[in-house]
Formats: C-alpha cells, sequence, structure tokens
C-alpha cells in the first residue's frame, strides 16, 4: 500500500492583516481518513492549499514521512489533489484526462494506458474513456477526477469539497464510494467539507477548524459527545446548551447547578480544567433528553419542566420544541424516533424533561480552553 | 525565514520581466515621440517660442477647422449611436444561429479598410452612380444630382466607418444583461414599452456611452473620408496636420495642431470621467453594486421622469397595434426592428459589395456595370507596385501579430493574475494608443524615425504598429484570461505538471483560440493601418493601405474597385476562418 504521514508544524499564513491560517500544528498518520471541517473562511481550504503547495505558507512546515516539503513545488509533493469543481482539462477526453499525471511522470504508453482503464474500473465508469468532460453528469465528473487523482497512486489524497455540486442522493452514494476506494487503497486522505453529517459519516478523525485555527480535533464521537468548547457542540449537530455554575469537582465528573435552580446535579467532563465556582455550560443532545407527563424517572440527573411549543416530524425523527418554565432559559430541543399513530402530546401540554447524568456534558463557557 | 523571501523577489523578477517590454515599448515608441511633437510646438530654433500657438489662434481658419470637425464628429456619433443601438439589441437576443449571420456582417463592414469603403462611396455617389442612376430612372431627377464633396457625403462615409465600431461596443455590454430582468418587470407589471424604457435601457446606458465615446474620438481623428468624400468646407483637423508635415515640413505647427487636438480629446474623456466614471470602458463588467451612473440630484430625477414618459409613450403606441402581437414570444424582435436593422446592415455593406460587378466590367465605374474583363485585376497584378506592397502588408501584419502577441500575453497574464498595485492606471496606459489621435501618434513616430533612421524600413513599421495594436491584443488575452479557470492549472500542477508542462499541455491549448483570434486582430490592425504607414514608409516600400491611398487620391481607376474586392474576399476570409476556429474550441 502507497501511504504516507503528513506532520504540519506552526503552519501560518496571513494575507496583508487578515490571519488565513493561525500557527497550526497537526499529524494525520498514514492511511488515515482525516477531515477538516469548518464554516466558510475557518481556514480549512487555506491549509488544503498549503498542504499541497498551490499556497505558500508564511511560517511553519510541513513533512511527508518525515522529508521536508514546506518549500517544494505542488508537482514534487507526491500529493492528489480532488477539485471542488473537478478541474477536469475541458480540451482532453476523459482517457487523457486520467492519463496526464503518467504522462507528466513519463510512464510508458501501454503501461498509462492500462492503468486508466483500470482507474475507469475503480470508479465504474469503464465506457466514457472517450468522451469529453462536458458530456459527462456532475456526479460523473466528480468519479472521473476521483480516478484522475488514484490513477497514479500518489501517497496522500487531498479533496477539497468534492461533493459539494452534487445533489443529496448523489453525495451520499459518493460518499460510500470513497470510502470504498480508501480502503481498498489504503490511501491517507485529508479531506475537506462544512457538511458535519459528512465528516460525521466519512472520518477517522475530524480536525474542526474555527477563525483560522483548530477548535478541536478527534474522532467523531470525541466531538459529538465530549464538545469542548460551544462552538463545537453547536457545529456538531443540535444541542441544548443549558448555563450552570459549577460546585464541585471530582475523578468521576462535575457538581453543578443549572442556572435558576437549586438541587444541584452530574455532568461529566474533565475535572482538571473546571474549578469550583466557575460559569459553564451543561450540553444535552436532544435524543438524550428524556420527556414524560409532568412527575415519573427518578434515575434521572437533571429535571426540568416546559411548555410544548411546537412539534415537527422530519423523516426518522421528530422534535419536539418546548420552552422552560424557568425564566430566561433559552427554548429547548428534544427528539425521538418517529412512531406511527397520533402525536401522544398536545401543544401547550406542560412536560416534565430530564437526562442521564452520562448525557450532560459540561462545556466552559468562553472560547479558550 | 529565507526561503519565502527567496521566492518573493523571483516573483518579482518574473513581474517585472513580463510588465516591462510592453512598458518599454509604449515608453520609446508612444511617450517619447508624442512628448517630442508636443514639445517642437513651443521649442523653436530661438528656444521657448509660443509663435506657433499665436498662428494658430490668429486667423479663424484653424478654430473653423476645429468647429467643423467636432461637428462631423458630433453628429457622426448620434447618428451612429442611435441607428447602433437597434442592431446591437437585435443581435444580443436573436438566436444563435441567426446572431452569426448578423455579427458577420457586422464584423465583415468592421473588417473592411475605411479607404475601401470610402472608395465605395465616392464610386456610388458619382454622377454616373448608382444612386444617380436610381434618381433619374425612377424619374425624381432629371439630370445627374452632385452627391459627393459636401457635408452630407462625409456624413455617409463617417457613419459607415464608425457604425460598426458602435454596434460592436454597444453589443458587448447588452450581452451581459441579464435577460430575465425586462421579464421580472412584465411579472411586476410594466408593459413591454415601461420594461424597456425604465429597465433594459439604463442597464445598456454604460455601452451607449462606451460607444458614444469611442465613435467620437475616432471621428475626431479621422482623415480618410473628409479627404476623399468631402470638399474645401470640410476638412477636418487632421488633415491639416498632414498638410503641415507633407507639404511644408512645419513640425512646430503640426505640433501645435496636435496639442489642440489632444486638449479636445481630453475635455472629452474628462467630461465622460465626470458623468459615468472611465471605469465603465475599461472594466469587464460594471460591479453590480455600482450606481449606474454618477449623475445625481434633480439631473437623475429628471432622467427617470423622461423615461417614465417614454415607457409610457411606447406603450400607448403599441396599444393602437393589432392585437396579434400579444400572442408572440416575447423574447423575439419585432418585424419592424429586424427590418430596420437589416437595411442599415445593407446599406452598410452594399457599397463595397456593388465594387464586385464593377471591378469585372468594362465600362469603368459607371452604372451598371458593361461587359466582362479581368483586365483590371492582371493590371493590379503585374504592377510591381501594388504587388511588393501587398507583400509588404503581409509581412508587416505578421510581424505585428507576432510582436504584439510577444509583448501583450505577458502582460495580460500580469494584469488578470497578479494584484500588482495601481492596476486601473497601468491599464489606461496600455489603453493610452488607442485614445490619443493615431495622427499624431503617426507624426510623432515620423519625426522619432527619421532620426533614427527607421523611416522606410518594415521593422520601424511593425514596431509603430505594434504599439496601436497592443491594447487590443491585451484587452483580449485580459478577457480570455478572465474567464479562465485557474484552478485547470492548480489541478495540472498537483497532477506534476511542473510550470512549463503546465503551459504547454493545459494553459495555452485551453487559451489557444483566444490567442489565435488576437492574433488576427492585431494582424488585422496592421493590415489595415494608414496612418503610421503615412509618413513612416517614407514615399518607398509603401504598404497596400499606402499604396491605395496614393492610387485613389491620384484618380479614382477601376483597378482599384479589383484591388477592394479582393481586400474584401480576404477580409471575409479571415474573419470567417477566425469564426471557425472560435467555434471549433467552444465546441470542446
Amino acid at each position: 500500500m502507497v501511504s504516507s504521514s503528513l506532520r504540519i508544524h506552526e503552519l501560518c499564513k496571513r494575507y496583508g492583516d487578515f490571519v488565513a491560517l493561525a500557527p497550526t500544528s497537526l499529524d494525520v498518520a498514514r492511511g488515515e481518513f482525516l477531515t477538516l471541517l469548518g464554516p466558510s473562511g475557518s481556514g480549512k481550504t487555506t491549509l488544503l492549499s498549503l498542504i499541497a503547495g498551490l499556497a505558500h505558507p508564511d511560517e511553519g512546515r510541513i513533512l511527508i514521512d518525515d522529508a521536508d516539503v514546506t518549500h517544494s513545488p505542488a508537482y514534487d509533493r507526491d500529493i492528489g489533489v480532488v477539485f471542488q469543481n473537478y478541474a477536469l482539462f475541458p480540451h482532453m477526453t476523459i482517457e487523457d484526462n486520467i492519463a496526464f499525471p503518467l504522462k507528466m511522470r513519463k510512464v510508458a504508453d501501454t503501461e498509462a494506458r492500462r492503468r486508466t482503464a483500470e482507474a475507469l474500473e475503480t470508479v465504474r465508469l469503464p465506457h466514457v474513456a472517450k468522451r469529453y468532460p462536458r458530456e459527462l453528469s456532475g456526479g460523473q465528473q466528480q468519479r472521473i477526477a476521483l480516478a484522475r487523482c488514484i490513477v497514479y497512486r500518489p501517497a496522500i489524497i487531498l479533496m477539497d469539497e468534492p461533493l459539494g455540486a452534487l445533489d443529496k442522493k448523489l453525495r451520499d452514494q459518493m460518499q460510500l464510494e470513497i470510502k470504498r476506494i480508501h480502503r481498498e487503497l489504503g490511501t491517507t486522505i485529508v479531506y475537506v467539507t462544512h457538511d458535519q453529517e459528512e465528516a460525521m459519516t466519512m472520518s477517522d478523525r475530524i480536525c474542526l477548524m474555527n477563525a483560522g485555527a483548530i477548535e478541536q480535533i478527534g474522532t467523531p464521537q470525541d466531538l459529538y459527545f465530549r464538545p469542548r468548547s460551544v462552538f463545537v457542540a453547536d457545529f456538531l449537530g443540535e444541542s441544548n446548551l443549558l448555563s450552570a455554575t459549577v460546585r464541585g469537582v471530582d475523578s468521576d465528573g462535575l457538581d453543578v447547578v443549572l442556572a435558576a435552580q437549586a438541587a444541584p446535579s452530574r455532568a461529566v467532563g474533565n475535572g482538571s480544567i473546571f474549578a469550583a465556582g466557575e460559569p459553564i455550560k451543561v450540553m444535552v443532545r436532544p435524543q438524550n433528553l428524556v420527556v414524560g407527563d409532568a412527575g415519573g424517572g427518578d434515575q434521572l440527573a437533571g429535571r426540568l419542566s416546559g411548555r410544548l411549543l411546537d412539534v415537527m416530524i422530519s423523516g426518522s425523527l421528530t422534535r419536539l420544541y418546548i420552552a422552560p418554565e424557568t425564566a430566561g432559559m433559552p427554548q429547548l430541543v428534544a427528539a425521538h424516533p418517529t412512531r406511527s399513530g397520533a402525536a401522544p402530546y398536545e401543544i401547550g401540554q406542560l412536560l416534565s424533561l430530564g437526562w442521564h447524568a452520562t448525557d450532560a456534558v459540561a462545556i466552559s463557557d468562553g472560547k479558550g480552553i | 525565514m529565507a526561503a519565502p523571501r527567496a521566492i518573493q523577489r523571483n516573483l518579482a523578477w518574473t513581474r517585472a520581466a513580463m510588465g516591462a517590454p510592453l512598458v518599454l515599448l509604449l515608453v520609446l515608441f508612444l511617450v517619447y515621440p508624442v512628448g517630442q511633437l508636443l514639445l517642437l510646438s513651443v521649442y523653436g530654433e530661438s528656444g521657448f517660442t509660443l509663435a506657433q500657438y499665436r498662428q494658430l489662434f490668429a486667423s479663424s481658419v484653424y478654430l473653423d477647422v476645429l468647429l467643423i470637425t467636432l461637428k462631423i464628429s458630433l453628429v457622426t456619433t448620434l447618428i451612429c449611436v442611435v441607428t447602433g443601438y437597434p442592431i446591437a439589441y437585435l443581435i444580443s437576443v436573436v438566436d444563435k444561429k441567426r446572431k452569426t449571420t448578423l455579427l458577420f456582417w457586422v464584423l465583415l463592414s468592421f473588417w473592411t479598410s475605411f479607404l475601401v469603403r470610402a472608395f465605395a462611396w465616392i464610386v456610388l455617389l458619382g454622377r454616373n452612380g448608382v444612386i444617380n442612376k436610381l434618381l433619374i430612372s425612377l424619374g425624381i431627377i432629371s439630370s445627374p444630382a452632385s452627391l459627393l464633396y459636401n457635408f452630407g457625403s462625409v456624413l455617409v462615409g463617417m457613419v459607415n466607418a464608425l457604425l460598426p465600431l458602435a454596434v460592436l461596443t454597444m453589443l458587448a455590454v447588452m450581452e451581459n444583461i441579464d435577460r430575465t430582468l425586462p421579464r421580472a418587470a412584465a411579472t411586476l407589471g410594466a408593459r413591454p414599452g415601461m420594461a424597456f424604457w425604465k429597465i433594459y435601457f439604463p442597464l445598456s446606458l454604460p455601452g451607449v456611452a462606451a460607444a458614444g465615446i469611442m465613435v467620437f474620438v475616432t471621428a475626431i481623428g479621422f482623415f480618410i473620408v473628409p479627404a476623399l468624400l468631402g470638399g474645401r468646407r470640410e476638412t477636418m483637423i487632421t488633415q491639416l496636420i498632414i498638410d503641415q508635415v507633407q507639404q511644408t515640413m512645419n513640425w512646430g505647427f503640426a505640433g501645435a495642431i496636435s496639442v489642440l487636438l489632444l486638449f479636445v480629446v481630453f475635455i472629452v474623456f474628462a467630461a465622460y470621467d465626470r458623468l459615468l466614471g472611465l471605469s465603465t470602458m475599461t472594466g469587464a463588467a460594471a460591479p453590480r453594486n455600482a450606481t449606474p451612473s454618477r449623475l445625481s440630484g434633480p439631473l437623475q430625477k429628471a432622467g427617470d421622469a423622461l423615461l417614465t414618459l417614454l415607457g409610457a409613450i411606447s406603450d400607448r403606441i403599441l396599444r393602437l397595434l393589432p392585437s396579434r402581437r400579444r400572442d408572440r414570444n416575447p423574447d423575439q424582435a419585432g418585424m419592424g426592428l429586424q427590418a430596420f436593422v437589416w437595411i442599415m446592415l445593407l446599406i452598410i455593406s452594399a457599397p463595397t459589395i456593388l465594387m464586385i460587378p464593377l471591378s469585372f466590367g468594362t465600362g469603368g465605374l459607371n452604372w451598371p456595370p458593361q461587359g466582362f474583363t479581368l483586365h483590371w485585376y492582371e493590371t493590379v497584378l503585374s504592377s510591381p507596385l501594388w504587388t511588393q506592397a501587398m507583400l509588404r502588408s503581409l509581412l508587416v501584419g505578421v510581424g505585428t501579430g507576432l510582436l504584439a502577441m510577444l509583448i501583450g500575453t505577458p502582460a495580460a497574464f500580469l494584469l488578470v493574475r497578479s494584484d500588482i498595485r495601481g492596476k486601473a492606471a497601468w491599464l489606461a496606459f496600455i489603453l493610452s494608443p488607442i485614445v490619443v489621435p493615431r495622427m499624431i501618434i503617426a507624426v510623432g513616430l515620423f519625426y522619432v524615425f527619421a532620426r533614427m533612421g527607421l523611416v522606410g524600413s518594415a521593422f520601424g513599421l511593425i514596431l509603430g504598429h505594434t504599439v496601436v495594436a497592443v491594447p487590443y491584443v491585451v484587452m483580449t488575452m485580459m478577457a480570455v484570461l478572465r474567464s479562465y479557470d485557474t484552478r485547470l492549472d492548480h489541478a495540472a500542477q498537483s497532477l506534476g505538471a511542473r510550470p512549463i508542462a503546465t503551459l504547454r499541455y493545459v494553459t495555452f491549448p485551453i487559451l489557444g483560440a483566444g490567442m489565435m483570434s488576437s492574433f488576427l486582430f492585431a494582424f488585422a490592425t496592421s493590415f489595415d493601418e494608414l496612418t503610421i504607414a503615412l509618413f513612416a514608409t517614407g514615399g518607398l516600400n509603401a504598404t497596400l493601405p499606402k499604396q491605395f491611398w496614393d492610387e485613389v487620391t491620384l484618380q479614382v481607376s477601376p483597378a482599384i474597385a479589383a484591388v477592394s474586392t479582393c481586400l474584401f474576399v480576404f477580409m471575409g476570409l479571415l474573419i470567417f476562418v477566425a469564426e471557425r476556429l472560435r467555434r471549433r474550441a467552444a465546441a470542446r
């Protein structure tokens, strides 16, 4: 298997006064699928261009398999890039497009033809070889861009929002395709997207970026269930964020007091970064919010009551929007799998809400950690 | 860190190398010669003097010429813009196939030499020309009227010469107007007249203004039409400059007239800039959020009211027409508009086409043509003067095309791809050869070439023609580069292509058609250029236009009709080939 590790050390890029990428360090293991996730302008595409060698960093170093490539030109890096709009050469046939990197590497003609055909097989489009890019659909062009990238077996493949222009159904299909190819080839992949769902489905690890810096890096589960900041909690999936104060810290977690409540409750979190008296947020995911008629549910750690504002059914999930009785607390959302039959609750009904201690995550309030 | 700095330094050198040739060319063969000429106007044998200007304003002769020049230019501009507008509009709305046809006739006329077209009008308006014969046969007049050498004939020639320019300039803007906007206006309750005057027309106004100034500035520097079609009273200012240089070698006075001409052009541009902003001319497209004009306050309100009135009147008239129009496709142009456009295209193309039968006739240039002979073609082809002029024009044209591409393409890359400071100023400088009246450049170059021993040499002529052709190359290449997706270059690099390989396999093949068309543009500009050739050939080694000019000012003979026909066919072929190339590139 051809694949390389990638190490980024204190890499930094400015455009005039604008910091596109604050000094950033990142390690990508051999064969890993790492996703750079973040809103537009968060620096993920800048980081990708720097890795690809299409932009020059102001500071820092880039190492591929421990070799410094910071100042090597793009064509010397053995990196493959799949561009957002595919960047297929309009004046070449599909075949010539795919053979282009082989031609640049002076691969013999017969060998190039064999490998081109093979790459077309891999993306399941062997019949389009003689056509021109404009004769293909968006999804097909996307596959060709992928084929052109894997044909020369680069040690690292960078993908810049490769599915951004496709419709939902095609996107789901291509996600599976890319995962399959990743499994088959074992290549290291750095993938850029602003779609959190896509990041969750595909990645080994997600690197969530915000305002030119890394906000949190970890497995999808890590980021989803143990977000380290309000930004992460908000960006990945829906969340209920409740203001609270730390009462005490011990080895298993924290005792916290929700705003406008007297009784303490438990929450999980890294005890070493919180101090007693500190204002924090407690995050509960919608599907972990247990809804019942008023009363009941003794083993629950947290407890609130609120009035049902609205019910929305979006396919497999049903969302309940609830206004807490406690003054000043933001609107909450609870979710449960959609069941057939009439809705169990009526709008305006008073509901009790609770959650298990393990589902309440303490997040430091404010930005820095 | 050392490495990035080295990259930066490298970049600075590359940039300098890309821009320097063009800057050098313009400084040496535009700024310096024109500056010299202007200097000569205030610098006599005994040092600084205003004698030339005293002479200029001593009598009313020169001011009268200036007034005539302004009058002819202004009327020409008005007619060109007003009649060109519907033509450009129709071309911008019809389907692709008919657009190609319409555009072909406009382009053919645009590229047919000014000389050929002016000559055609001489024949057409002559005592035994088509018009007189037609009027007599219709019984409107009994004996031939003298239609030539008056204000009317100059105007006809000028409009014919500059209408294609007006159409093409307005078309560039109209093609970028969102076609859904008038439709949106219709869904919002605007009748067709109101939708046109309140929505479409204001959006097309930058094109109208650009066409107006281009035509006016070109007209003011014209001499071919007034010299060939005008009488004594239609002398224009550039003719005075030619007289001063060719007959009396009075450089100082020629310089003083040039200053006057430049001054007028400058005022026109300053007024344009104040009213509309110069950026509307050079910018690819006006920024979406920019206000379309700087007219403000009461003037704007008055303009708005006028447009509303025009809209209301048009709708009133439309309602009077039979109601069958209601069910036609709103995108389809009306019969009236189509008829008008075809009549205008006929008027601008017909004179040259009528040359063809006359060039094969035995009855001289009298209408109708009689008999059939190849005599005139034999005369031309056996004359070394003509054949050498043809070869020289080809040589100079190809040389100009190559040099302009070589110098202009890197500069276009620089202007589009890099973030150099003062881009607008650089662009204005590069485009200045179009703005400065050609005659002033020509006289200045003549003076400088004379001292460098370049008069009469093909190389000198190529340099001079490159100066006036290079702005077109830069503009065309900039447009081509703007539409080029740089990610393709990045893709090539990421796939392992070195810079040279990227240029060779990706950039140039994709830009090929655009490069070919800008080469043809430069070639055609040189091939048709008379003003610089008039002086820089120094009486020997004439180019085709120079030879044509010498002959036509001497006598009007059927041999010239034969040359006109050859030129017409040659240009037609060139446009055809260019169009084929463009279409083949677009099909990929």
